[in-house]
């Protein structure tokens, strides 16, 4: 066993307190930007921080915008985001950025503080038990109470949120911890022997993979967010470009394959594409990476894919077998797997074995023809969201980062901007949590300074978490905000209209009325406009794209009975998609 | 649904129990039992988890245990080849006219009395479930007044040890 992490060499060693170490250890491990908020327990650890040359500690309004400003910056440039909150509410605060990068594998590290741990159990003022809280939404965590642990918890959280499959690790420490005097020692090496993630593919399982996708007269690659948080949009667009085989992107992965791409059959799912949900109802394989056949996804799962046998590839070996069998389990990096299999494919190739995708392709393409996304007009002449958002993504360009939070605007942003580029697309997807756009966009625009951040976001989840635009405001950050106002809780008044016989109970937020965006937006220092017109739409974005000294918000006043579709109701099969209102696609017979 | 023994190695670190039982929780899966103890490694504990669930469900516990950092090992102990034990130690009323029988029972189970005092016997008894419900049974027509059970632990027959075996759902 001549491991060398096991070795734990040592670098530098002097006296410093715990508080000291930690910023030290943030230093070391290259944490560039922190975003929370001081308090008590966590007081020692902000003096060293006042004087840290390279981390930034950008001071938020409430640590939840602090805790979803970490993940748009980690989502926007695959690095780790780093939070930081006092003990007890400010703790608990992070309760939901945490279970958010946990269900959407964003790379971020919670330092909390804690009571003293004399204190510890005895129900100390500001005293939770978040490492308690948070073990079922962390990939891992610490109770640190000894200050000569803080680098290697440290080293080991940052280690942890970024490799694998990249998730939420929180770092709890005690505050005589913070205030305890050590020698100062960095370990060169982690030592997590129950920690080994698998990322090189097995080469018979790829061998395998490769006979079965040039078999396979409908395949279908099915990708997930995985692919983009491994980076492999290129050895993806290559496996398509050389296989021809069509690409469906999920909410998480939009972004990971061009829209322009003539392969590209669009987003799969409760609000997908007629084109991708009948790729993926029809498909004899479905390539799938690092994706894991959520619910939202797949519908009724049992009439999902019906025919198609699967490929699954993924790092975290959980994910495979959970929802879905698999013929040929990959555990694997995605990135790795793909340029492996790239290779492998070409072989078969070159051997002379190719199905002919024509027909396929066929059916696809008459999907795709007589089943394009699209929106009706409003009749009343008020304004489309659709239309709104339609004109975002043609103004604003791919090159942008765009920002939602949960709802409608959400899936309108996801169907009708076009994206063209991995991490420019930033949104709750799996936990669907309100509120995250105005924080996340904030920390994409900290990460990425020279690019053009929006936030699409609905009335009701701007009044979630708008505070954070006094902290934008003053921090130099820039952000736009496209407010798509439809005075209502827009999905759930829609579920309303079509499951609950249009009695819609407590989603009326009288948000044309109260409060008045443009005058808040004026308040926190932004620019505020206001569209109620067609024709201003342009202007106003046009307006917003010149102005990069303070943050600017439209409140677009938008019809409120648009409505979302494609739709398959929850818990229906697929098959049910309906592309408006009581409009079902016309399958074709499927061939004897 | 069938019963399932998991033998599992775990870094002995604070909060590495309640690590693992709200996982079963979480996933809404029941332990059947669970029993703790120390290894012949220092810093390892091992934790003989005993579930009752189908064979997807039995690679879902195993490979999201996996996952847990403070995990280092899961090995399913095959029923016919390991050995299982509880131990459970019986409080029984003490009187004379039924001692005997009592006795001979204990003995019969290859129990254990290690406790008697003028109103009761107390009995010490180990073995596989099956063993000790048929004990239970046998001494119930005598008055027991009180039973403490562990949870299995469970070895593999044969020479190999649990650092030898592959590890279940990798």
């Amino acid at each position: 066993m001549s491991d060398p992490h096991k070795e734990g060499k040592t670098v530098m060693s002097e006296k410093i307190t715990g508080a000291q170490s930690l910023v030290r250890s943030l230093e070391n491990v290259d944490a560039q930007v922190v975003f929370g908020i001081p308090g008590g327990a966590i007081l020692p650890a902000y003096d060293p921080l006042m004087d840290s040359k390279s981390v930034r500690h950008i001071l938020v309004r409430h640590e939840q915008g602090g805790g979803h400003a970490a993940q748009g910056y980690a989502a926007a440039t695959g690095r780790v985001g780093v939070c930081m909150a006092t003990s007890g509410p400010g703790a608990t605060n992070l309760v939901t950025p945490i279970a958010d990068a946990h269900m959407d594998s964003v790379p971020l590290v919670a330092i909390t503080g804690q009571v003293s741990s004399a204190a510890i159990g005895s129900d100390a003022f500001q005293e939770a038990d978040i490492r308690g809280i948070t073990m079922p939404i962390t990939k891992h965590n610490y109770l640190i109470t000894d200050a000569a642990e803080i680098p290697r918890a440290i080293k080991e959280a940052f280690h942890l949120a970024s490799t694998g499959r990249p998730g939420p690790v929180l770092v709890d420490i005690s505050k005589d911890a913070l205030q305890a005097t050590v020698d100062f020692d960095w370990p060169e090496f982690v030592d997590m022997p129950g920690y080994k993630p698998t990322t090189k593919p097995h080469a018979r399982q790829i061998k395998e993979a490769a006979r079965m996708i040039v078999e396979a007269k409908r395949p279908v690659l099915y990708v997930g967010g995985g692919v983009i948080r491994a980076g492999a949009n290129k050895e993806l667009r290559a496996l398509a470009d050389l296989t021809g085989i069509p690409v469906v992107t999920t909410l998480m992965a939009r972004g990971a394959f061009p829209d322009s791409h003539p392969q590209h059959m669009g987003m799969p799912g409760m609000h997908g594409s007629v084109g991708a949900v009948g790729a993926l109802q029809q498909s004899d394989l479905l390539i799938t990476l690092g994706a894991r056949f959520d619910d939202r996804v797949t519908g009724q799962l049992s009439s999902f894919a019906p025919r198609a046998a699967v490929i699954h590839i993924d790092i975290d070996p959980a994910e495979i077998g959970k929802n879905r069998v698999a013929d040929i389990p990959i555990v694997a990096d995605v990135r790795e797997a793909l340029s492996q299999l790239v290779p492998a494919v070409t072989a078969e190739f070159d051997a002379g074995n190719r199905a002919d995708l024509t027909p396929w392709w066929k059916t696809l393409n008459n999907l795709r023809e007589t089943y394009p996304l699209g929106y009706d007009m409003p009749t009343d002449g008020t304004l489309s969201p659709q239309l709104i958002i339609e004109r975002l993504g043609k103004i604003v360009g791919p090159e942008a980062i765009y920002a939602s939070g949960v709802g409608q605007h959400q899936m309108w942003a996801a169907q009708f901007i076009g994206y063209e580029n991995p991490n420019t697309w930033i949104n709750s997807g799996g936990l669907g949590t309100m509120g995250y756009a105005i924080p996340a966009a904030m920390g994409a625009k900290v990460g990425c300074p020279d690019k053009t951040v929006w936030a699409v976001d609905g009335d009701g989840c701007f009044q979630m978490t708008n505070q954070e635009l006094a902290t934008c405001t003053i921090n130099d950050i820039p952000i736009k905000v496209a407010l798509i106002n439809n005075s209502s809780l827009g999905m759930v008044r829609q579920w309303q209209t079509l499951f609950y016989n249009e009695r819609y109970s407590n989603t009326d937020l009288h948000s044309h009325s109260f409060p008045d965006f443009v005058k808040l937006a004026d308040a926190y220092g932004c620019l505020g406009l206001r569209v109620t017109e067609a024709d201003e739409i342009d202007k106003a974005i046009e307006k917003a794209m010149e102005t990069n000294d303070v943050p600017v918000v439209i409140d677009f006043r938008v019809h409120r009975d648009a409505m979302v579709w494609p739709m398959v109701a929850a818990g229906m099969s697929n098959d049910e998609i309906q592309f408006a209102r009581d409009l079902a696609p016309k399958w074709e017979r499927e061939e004897a | 649904m069938t019963r399932h023994t998991l033998s599992v190695l775990v870094q002995d670190q604070p909060g590495v129990l309640a690590r693992i039982s709200a996982l079963f929780s979480r996933r809404a899966y029941n332990i059947e039992s669970l029993a703790v103890g120390p290894t012949e490694t220092p810093e390892i504990s091992r934790m003989t988890i005993v579930v009752d669930v189908d064979d997807q469900a039995l690679e879902q516990i195993t490979k999201q245990l996996n996952k847990l950092i403070n995990v280092l090992k899961i090995v399913e102990m095959d029923d016919t080849t390991a050995i299982g034990r509880e131990l459970m130690l019986i409080k029984m009323r003490g009187d004379d006219a039924h001692r005997a029988a009592i006795m001979q029972h204990v003995e019969v189970f290859r129990g254990r009395i290690v406790d008697v005092s003028s109103e009761a016997v107390t009995i010490e008894v180990t073995g596989s479930r099956d063993k000790l419900e048929a004990f239970v049974a046998a001494l119930s027509p005598y008055g027991i007044k009180e039973i403490v059970q562990s949870g299995v632990v469970a070895l593999a027959r044969g020479g190999r040890s649990i650092g030898d075996r592959a590890v279940r759902g990798s």
